[in-house]
Formats: C-alpha cells, structure tokens, sequence
C-alpha cells in the first residue's frame, strides 16, 4: 500500500456519523426495500424508502460494519432523503465516480457530508465499504447493482419493483 | 543463522515501515529452504511421477515419496501410505465427507461438530448429510470459547458416526482436549476427524497417540507453499472407503465400463499432483524439526502470554478465548470498543502491521459470543516482543482515532 495518511479516512465527520447516524432504524411505512452484505467482511446494509411517485419521501438504514460503510449509509440517507429518484441515482453515480478516482480534484458540492469520504479512494481494499449502502440504495430504487472494480460479490434480496399505495 | 533471517518476505518494508507480520493463522512465511526446494524440483527434476521410465521422473518420484515418508513420520503415522497428498485441510475434509460420508452415512446418523470449527469443517459434512438424510450435531462452547465436554455423553449415541474437530481453533486459539473426545466417541463406535491446520505448524502431533481417524492438515500454515497438505487415516479406512476423485494416477486397470483402484494411497490421488508442492512440504517438515517444536511452543507461549500481558495494561480490549496459557494456543483475537476489527485492520496496514479483521471463516464463533467480526493477531516461530511492542503502538494509534468524542 502506498504510504497515505490516515487522517484522509478517519475525519471527524466520518466518525460523527458512525456514532451518531442519521435515519438508522425502521419505517414504518415503505414501499421498497433493499438488503446488501458483503460476505468477505461481514458488513450489511439494509435501505427501506417511502416512493411516493417519483420522490423519496422517508429513507431509513440499519445495519452493522466498519465505521466507514456505517458512515457512509448515514450520510447518503441524509442525502437522499426528500429528492427525486432521479437526482438519487445521479447522486450515487457521483459517488461511485469519486470512489473510483483517487486524484484529488475537489469533490462535487453536491454529494454534502458524503465528501468527508473521498480519502477512501486510496484505500482500494476499503472502497467496497463506503459504496455499500449505494448498492442497497441502487438495489432498492430498481436499479441494479454496480459491482465496483474491486471485486467481491454482493448478496441482495431484492424487493419485486415498486408498490402502489 | 538466524531463525527470522531465514524468511525473505520478512526483510520488507511496507508502507514505509518495516513489516511485521502477525497473520499467521492465515498462512506462514516460507524460509529460504522451502523456496529452494520448490525452485530445485522446477530447475533439475521437473517431471510427472509414477510414470516416467527416464531419469527426471525418476527423481522426481524418489522425491515425491520421500516426502510422504517424512511427512508420515512427522504426525507419527504409522505407515506412510496411510498419507494421503490433498490441496489442504479443506480438501482433506471433503475427501473424507465425500469418500466415507456419502458411502456410510445414511438417514437418521449422525455426525458431530463443535461450534467452535471452521466453515471447511462444517460445509462438507452439511453437504452430505443433506445428501445422505444425516443430522448435524454440535458441541457447544463455553464463554472462553472451550468445548463443554460435560455434555458428550448426550450428545454421543448409537446413531453418532463422526465426531468432526479441530485441534485448535483458528478462531480464537482454543486447544481441544482430542484425546478426551476420542476416548468417548470410541465408547459409541464412532470415527473421529481432526482439523489438524492450527495445530501441526504448531506442536508436535503424533496421529496415534491422539487415537484419533482421520487427521487432516495444510502445508501452507507451516511454512509449506500454497496447494500442498494431507490426510491421515488408518489403513483400514483409506482401504474400504471408494475413491474421491477419478483419474489418471489412481487406477490399476481402466475397461470400457468398469476400472479397478491403486492400493491406498495412490487410490486417492487423480490426476498429476502438487509435486513441487509436496516437495518442498517435506522441506518445511525438516525445517520445523530443526527448530524443533520445543522451541517452537515455548516461544509462541512467550509472545501470548507478553501481548496478553501488554493489552491487559492497554485497557479498553476485549481478548476471546481461554485465559489460561495451557489451553490456547498464539491467537489472540479481540475488538476494541467501538473500532471496528476492519478499521483497526486499516489502522495497523498504515504502519506496516498485518492482522486479520472478520469472522475468520467461523461465523458460529461470532455468534456465540454475539460478535460479527473480530480482529486477530497470531503469532509464529519467527515473531518478537518486538513485533508485539509495535503491535500496541499501532492499537494505541486506533485508540487514539478512535478517542470518546
């Protein structure tokens, strides 16, 4: 591994969100739902959202892992939370984009808090973590998953589609 | 010379700090002498076995099973065709599931595990049973992570089979009583297997003292290369039980529909096998005689009981497994707070120190102790009170990140 100070992985920011995250829980009400795991390391992220028409109305996480994939669940939930579909899944592509980019151009304004997580990007055997709860989000609004470049497999149960009520 | 010098991967620097590397439960270094034995066999003697009338497959040959003899030795078989060459522990195990389990077992028996064992001493025997109609039964462990042996004389009955154990746990450096085990299964008829992987690169073993079946081990876990191993059964065993696998290496006489079997082991053993692999085992074997397992143990016990020592001073770590010395081997897994084991991976690669952070392939063990990951340093003949010192550096650098808000 190339020699990167770990201050670019562990900010404060990232760790505020692991103890004290953000939509961790249940919904009661929700339309889809989406469970991703990483059985190499054992991480889990569980994604539940409230579609009302196109709109993400409610999003809620639980799960269990690093501080990174659990940081990451959080920030993205606060992210998405009350925006289009659309602009979620632009979102998680921005994302992933900058997970897969390890040079240091300033990150998208867009992604808020979720920036914190950009030195993750030079640690490739990490980068799985921080997109996991991406792939449940993906997962989760129909819209299959990425396998990022890294490799590993990631076990879903995939809800059938959207459900009117 | 001395002994760490021996062990080229060791010299490195990684990250810019020199490597001290505390995985060996995963897998072991290798000393120059098992790198040369494998580049020897590739440079002067490259040739299939058993088969060639010419002078390189000779050697080849004396090679191969002058290695199965040393290794027979090494564990105290017997009879060195009661040695049988697989790809590890993992693939010893499914022989013996496969082989003995698919042509013995059937509705209603039972094989017994502990909860304490590794997926690859697990998974074979839920193949089969689910094949077979048997049922898997566990011996549970206690809050140190020792087998409950009190209930044996329950959980063995005239329908137990197979009692299928590790010798040590990979997961948290357990020492099972086998000889214990053994004694009870017997008294119900049934055969006993031993994952022998954390154990050999570790004590001696000697096969018929434990009393025990099957006995099945890894190469590469003691200082052997990757893809060598074997397995150790009776005679009479290995001589009932069909073969594994199908192939050239393993017959006597092929017909249009009908083949007949090699004696034991070669019956075994289809297709060309590691040679290089199996080589350059016997290499490592010599290796650790040389040392001498005397050394070896109270070394390791050395380093357990300074770190154990050290991270006790340390606070805020949570150690698993036995307290005391005697019934644990050099494992130490733990977590710390609410660091996670894989940022506490991260933490230590950043200065050049390499654990394992996950469920060790033993997820029954996390959720025993209600656990889904822990971190793991395992020691080995060649670690130091240094690599331990830098170890708590590197754990006060995690504590340090990882500080109450």
């Amino acid at each position: 591994m190339a020699e990167v100070p770990l201050t670019s992985l562990y900010q404060e920011l990232i760790l505020e969100h692991y103890r004290h995250p953000r939509n961790k829980g249940e919904l009661a009400n929700h339309t889809v739902e989406a469970h991703v795991a990483n059985p190499v390391c054992g991480d889990e992220v569980k994604i539940q959202i409230l579609l009302n028409g196109g709109r993400i109305e409610e999003i809620a996480f639980d799960g269990q892992g690093c501080s990174i994939s659990q940081a990451s669940a959080s920030m993205m939930t606060a992210l998405v939370k009350e925006t289009e579909r659309s602009e979620a899944i632009r979102l998680a592509d921005v994302f992933t984009d900058m997970m897969h980019n390890s040079e240091d151009a300033s990150p998208d304004k867009s992604l808020g808090d979720l920036r914190a997580l950009q030195g993750v990007s030079k640690f490739p055997v990490r980068i799985r973590c921080a997109l996991l709860a991406f792939d449940a989000l993906r997962n989760a609004l129909g819209e299959g998953l990425q396998i990022d470049s890294v490799g590993g497999t990631v076990h879903s149960d995939r809800s059938e589609g959207e459900t009117t009520h | 010379m001395a002994l760490r010098a021996q062990f080229p991967a060791l010299a490195q620097e990684v990250g810019g700090h020199p490597l001290v590397y505390l995985d060996n439960a995963a897998t072991s270094q290798k000393p120059q002498s098992v790198l040369d034995a494998l580049a020897a066999y590739y440079e002067d003697d490259n040739a299939n076995v058993h088969r060639g009338i010419h002078e390189l497959s000779r050697r080849a040959t004396t090679a191969f099973e002058g290695a199965r003899v040393k290794l027979a030795k090494f564990i105290g078989a017997p009879d060195s065709a009661e040695l049988v060459w697989t790809r590890g522990t993992t693939e010893a195990i499914n022989l013996v599931a496969s082989s003995w389990g698919m042509d013995t077992l059937g509705d209603g028996d039972e094989i017994l595990l502990s909860s304490l064992e590794h997926h690859s001493n697990i998974v074979p025997w839920q193949l089969v049973a689910s094949r077979t109609g048997a049922r898997l039964r566990y011996i549970e462990m206690d809050e140190q992570g020792r087998l409950i042996l009190d209930y044996l004389p329950e959980l063995l009955t005239d329908r137990t089979r197979m009692v299928a154990v590790s010798h040590i746990s990979n997961a948290l450096g357990t020492v099972n009583p086998i000889r214990e085990i053994v004694d009870q299964a017997k008294q119900v008829g049934a055969l006993v297997l031993v994952d022998g992987a954390q154990a050999l690169p570790h004590r001696r073993v000697d096969v018929q003292e434990l009393g025990c079946d099957f006995y099945a081990f890894s190469g590469h876990k003691m200082c052997g290369p990757t893809g060598s191993g074997g397995l150790w059964a009776r005679r009479s065993l290995l001589e009932s039980m069909p073969p594994y696998q199908g192939g050239g290496e393993m017959i006597r006489m092929v017909e249009r529909d009908m083949s007949t079997w090699a004696e034991i082991p070669h019956k075994f053993e289809a297709g060309t096998p590691n040679i290089a692999g199996a080589i350059a085992l016997g290499a490592a074997a010599d290796f650790l005689d040389e040392v001498g397992f005397d050394a070896i143990a109270e070394h390791e016990r050395e380093l357990l009981s300074y770190a154990l020592e050290r991270l006790d001073d340390m606070g805020g770590i949570n150690v698993y497994g036995p307290t005391d010395l005697d019934e644990r081997s050099g494992v130490i897994s733990f977590t710390m707070g609410d660091a996670h084991p894989h940022d506490i991976s991260t933490i230590l690669d950043s200065r050049g120190i390499a654990i394992r952070a996950g469920h060790h392939c033993a997820q029954l063990v996390m959720q025993h102790f209600g656990i889904s990951a822990t971190a793991r340093a395992s020691f080995y003949l060649y670690n130091s009170t240094d690599d331990v010192d830098r170890l708590i550096e590197g754990l006060a650098s995690v504590k340090e990140i990882f500080r109450p808000a």
